[in-house]
């Protein structure tokens, strides 16, 4: 079977699953929870220095649904641990002690001065933790404040508290980045300039999740008034694995450690993250949506898919995506593909047709003698692949490859070989194909 | 065969009995439910479902508003097409029409419960008592609507949006048809039909007259000459009989008329029902029959068809609602001979009608036997004067405008022929003449 043991800056855990610097690891309770059903490590919710902050007591979360009330999203305005530092210290000590096989990394977020970095580093460094995460990431609250990010939106910042951290200590250094930024390589560079053993992301994403149109106010509200707060859950992954591909495959990081965060609910997810070079996964939203249980059948599903695989490691599959990402204009033009329906497994919603038809290029007819019939017309396709993504029966349109002949759309001959962009005659500064 | 005393008694259950046996069939859907169910359906383009609907419901449109919070707005879409959804979500047999050909079933096997959720939207806009339509600019001209069932009334509705000015003329002395005196009560509980009756009302321009019956009290003839254009839904008037010895037997009853008798009892419990019952008939009558006077008590309950099961009108999920009711039925025999003691019924005799019994005979005890073998139409008041229309089998003829053979009387519902016998369909009828009515009354081409 699968060893999915997992060496992550030389931190060990019995897998890459993680759960994230959060409510679910704000105290002792839970993560002896989590651990117990099976986690592989936790970054401790983000410590401060004393007194504590306060949260509001009014709602921190708000939610977006999928059919059937399933939630795609959350979003939260919770600040950081509220709970005094020396007991967040002295429970990690304690868990840390009672479970040595585990990953704790403890997430800190101080004021942008070094002699507070110093004042807190060799505290955390007592409990016997495995490392620290710099939170450069919370959008609400802490970044008024010049701290979370506030901090992670200016590279310059980011270097600098890295190095005065790596100075400090000796425990690995993971930098979080926050996604409210336009370039995510520019803080990663920073970070890794600055020292930083290794990256996470995402933080959560600014966001309102809905007005309540009876009060006119966000929902949730704290008496009639509401902010931003940081979007997390399924709908955010695609975003953040683009954010972790830009990273792993930018010259400049290559090869900076990542610990990935963002949606991840099910072991596919983490091992999609992973094959984009991440070497673990954080997971938060999941955990609070489902309870700890969901890493058993993470842990489990992961194993199966490397024995079908034939990965014996994780090492064997982290990275394999990454030379698969490219940018716009290297994409083969040459490669045709056309819709096809199978009429087996077609239901006859007619939902590709009227997309198509509606919105697109007329390429799929919704009749034949009489009857319901939906079927691509050639010569019109673009494959753009629309209708597949509208339709509610999995696999049943598919995007078939055209390997010789002439694409009826274009009149062109369908040519084996690779033509970009960058030598198309169309392009203005297209250079001479090789 | 013992010697006995028809045995047929009243308050054989306890009051939560009957209030249990005679609740709503299917508990409403709540909120969540209704949410959860309309996210099931695919939104399809030329759906199959409205195809299906005999008035054209846009069925995929009044789920998507169900499911984006707008419950009017889905009401708006049910009624503008059917102004009887609310009692069509509860009596159509969706299981033939509109959830027959729900693609889920390809998918899954498993409609949208359109039904349910037609029920939900109308449910909600009655309960907040919203009235959505009204009466339209005056035309100045009359029309006489005869008959106050679903076509009728859907016919007055339709004509008085259009601004002209609607007489009901109705021998009973409540509005409804068989939506009051004839649809299963688990069906529509709460006098429901009284509800709708008053909402359909609410639109304004429609004067009805109770307790006046065409033939007897008016003629043809009459309100020809005093309205611009006449309406005929008249419904189904008489019962087909069996034409068997000993059928004018006490006991033997017409189902059409024992339903009335429970749908209007103020106390179920004070109506008489038999410990056997024998019902002779294979649709939705002899279903219903079967049913009710089970849920009333009757210990045994046998519907007796001439015809194997598929031939049976009553849809297969009507047959298994009767059996899981405990009803028993019989296929391929017919009624041969109804057995007396004195004046009474005792038992009927039936015999085999499938090959390979055929001829063999059997006796099933009886002290009720319930003729349910289907309605026909009664001619007398269209017939009798110097206005005749023409019928066709037995029922009034009409075209597709539902125009009768008369230029300015149409028809619809059960009284006409080439029907489906349904309420949903004389909704339609009445919708469809009264647009051709519009037409008419309009100078319009037809
Ligand atoms: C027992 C039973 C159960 C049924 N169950 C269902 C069901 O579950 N689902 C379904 O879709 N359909 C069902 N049907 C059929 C459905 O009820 C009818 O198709 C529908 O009611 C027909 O509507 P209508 O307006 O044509 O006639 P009706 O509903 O019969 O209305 C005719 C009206 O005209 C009046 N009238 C008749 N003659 C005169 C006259 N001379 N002058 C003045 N007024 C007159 C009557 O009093 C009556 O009010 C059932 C029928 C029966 C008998
Ligand atoms: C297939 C596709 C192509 C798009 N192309 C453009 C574009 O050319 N220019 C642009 O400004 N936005 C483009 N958009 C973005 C949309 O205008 C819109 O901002 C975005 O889809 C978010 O809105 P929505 O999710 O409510 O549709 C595109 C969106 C899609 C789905
Ligand atoms: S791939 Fe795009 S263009 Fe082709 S049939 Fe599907 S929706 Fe139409």
């Amino acid at each position: 079977m699968a060893d999915i043991c997992s060496e992550f800056l030389g931190i060990r855990s019995p897998n890459p699953f993680w759960l994230a610097s959060a409510p679910p690891t704000d105290k002792e309770y839970n993560v002896v929870r989590a651990f117990r059903a099976g986690w592989g490590g936790v970054v401790w919710k983000t410590l401060g220095e004393d007194p504590p902050i306060v949260n509001i007591n009014g709602p921190r979360y708000g939610a977006i649904y999928g059919g059937d009330r399933r939630l795609l999203g959350f979003n939260n305005v919770e600040l950081i641990s509220d709970r005094p530092l020396d007991l967040n210290l002295r429970e990690i000590k304690q868990v840390k002690r009672d479970w040595p096989d585990r990953a704790i990394v403890v997430s800190l977020m101080v004021p942008c001065e070094e002699a507070a970095w110093k004042r807190i580093l060799p505290l955390v460094e007592d409990t016997g933790a495995d490392g620290i995460e710099l939170n450069f990431g919370c959008p609400h609250g802490m970044s008024e404040r010049g701290m979370g990010s506030a901090v992670g939106q200016v590279p310059e910042y980011v270097e600098m508290v890295a190095r005065w951290c790596k100075q400090h200590t000796r425990m690995p250094v993971i930098v979080k980045l926050t996604p409210n930024i336009t370039d995510v390589r520019f803080p990663a560079r920073a970070a890794k300039q600055g020292g930083a053993d290794a990256v996470s992301l995402i933080n959560t994403i600014n966001s309102i999740m809905a007005i309540d149109l009876d009060r006119m106010a966000p929902s949730p509200h704290t008496d009639g008034k509401g902010t931003h707060g940081g979007f997390c859950g399924p709908a955010v992954k695609p975003i953040a694995l683009n954010m972790v591909a830009e990273i792993a495959r930018d010259p400049e990081t290559q090869g900076l450690p990542i610990s990935a965060i963002g949606g991840i609910t099910t072991w596919r997810d983490a091992v999609e993250f992973m094959a984009l070079g991440a070497g673990n996964v954080q997971v938060c939203t999941a955990a609070m949506a489902y309870g700890f249980r969901i890493v058993e059948d993470m842990v489990e599903g992961l194993k199966n898919w490397m024995d079908e695989k034939s990965y014996a490691r994780l090492d064997d599959f982290v990275g394999l995506a990454v030379p698969n990402v490219t940018n716009w204009q290297y994409l083969n033009l040459n490669y045709v593909v056309k819709a096809r329906i199978d009429q087996d497994a077609c239901i006859k919603c007619g939902r590709c047709y009227v997309a198509c038809e509606d919105t697109s290029h007329q390429a799929i007819s919704n009749a034949k003698d009489g009857h319901r019939h939906f079927e691509v017309i050639d010569a019109e396709c673009v494959g753009c692949n629309l209708c597949a993504s509208v339709c509610p029966v999995e696999n049943c349109i598919t995007m078939e490859p055209m390997t010789g002949g002439t694409d009826p759309r274009t009149g062109q001959p369908v040519v084996k070989g690779y033509a970009n962009w960058t030598t198309h005659p169309n392009n203005p500064n297209r250079v001479a194909a090789e | 065969m013992s010697q006995k005393k028809a045995n047929i008694a009243a308050g054989r259950l306890s009051a939560v009995e009957y209030a249990d046996n005679f609740t709503d069939l299917h508990a409403p859907l709540d909120d969540h439910q209704a949410l959860i169910e309309a996210d099931r359906c695919y939104f399809c383009d030329g759906a199959p479902c409205t195809t299906a609907c005999p008035t054209g419901i846009d069925i995929p449109m009044f789920i998507r508003q169900i499911s984006t919070g707008n419950p009017k707005g889905a009401a708006a879409t049910i009624l503008r097409d059917n102004i009887m959804g609310g009692m069509c979500a509860r009596v159509c047999p969706t299981e033939t029409l509109c959830e027959e050909v729900c693609v889920r079933n390809d998918a899954e096997n498993k409609p949208v419960k359109i039904g349910q959720l037609q029920r939900f939207a109308t449910d909600k806009l009655f309960t907040a008592g919203a009235q959505i339509f009204s009466k339209g600019v005056d035309t100045g001209k009359r029309v006489a609507v005869v008959g106050g069932g679903p076509a009728g009334l859907s016919c007055a509705h339709a004509l008085a949006r259009q601004g002209h000015a609607v007489t009901v003329i109705e021998a009973h002395d409540k509005l409804g048809g068989l939506n009051e005196y004839g649809i299963a009560s688990y069906k529509t509980v709460d006098n429901f039909a009284q509800h709708e009756t008053d909402y359909i009302l609410g639109v304004g321009g429609i004067t009805v007259e109770l307790g006046k019956r065409l033939g007897d009290d008016v003629t043809l003839g009459q309100l020809r000459s005093d309205y611009d254009a006449v309406f005929l839904g008249l419904g189904l008037g008489a019962v087909n009989a069996l034409s068997l010895e000993g059928e004018d037997l006490s006991g033997v009853l017409d189902a059409v008329a024992y339903i009335a008798e429970l749908r209007q009892a103020k106390d179920l419990a004070k109506l008489p029902v038999g410990r056997c019952i024998v019902v002779i008939g294979g649709g939705m009558t002899a279903i219903d029959i079967a049913v009710q006077t089970k849920r009333l008590g009757a210990e045994d309950v046998t519907l007796v068809y001439r015809r194997g099961r598929e031939h049976m009108k009553a849809s297969a999920y009507e047959q298994e609602l009767a059996q899981t009711s405990g009803v028993r039925i019989k296929y391929s025999a017919k009624p041969v001979r109804l057995i007396g003691e004195g004046r009474h019924v005792r038992a009927v005799e039936f015999e085999y009608t499938q090959p390979s019994a055929k001829g063999e005979r059997f006796v099933l005890e009886a002290d009720m036997v319930f003729k349910a073998i289907g309605q026909k139409f009664v001619a007398g008041p269209v017939t009798g004067g110097n206005d005749v229309l023409e019928l066709e089998d037995g029922r009034v003829a009409v075209d597709n405008s539902r125009r009768t053979s008369l230029p300015d009387v149409w028809a619809g519902g059960d009284c006409i022929a080439g029907g489906q016998d349904l309420t949903v369909a004389g909704v339609e009828d009445g919708k469809v003449a009264a647009a051709a009515i519009d037409r008419f009354l309009r100078g319009g081409a037809e």
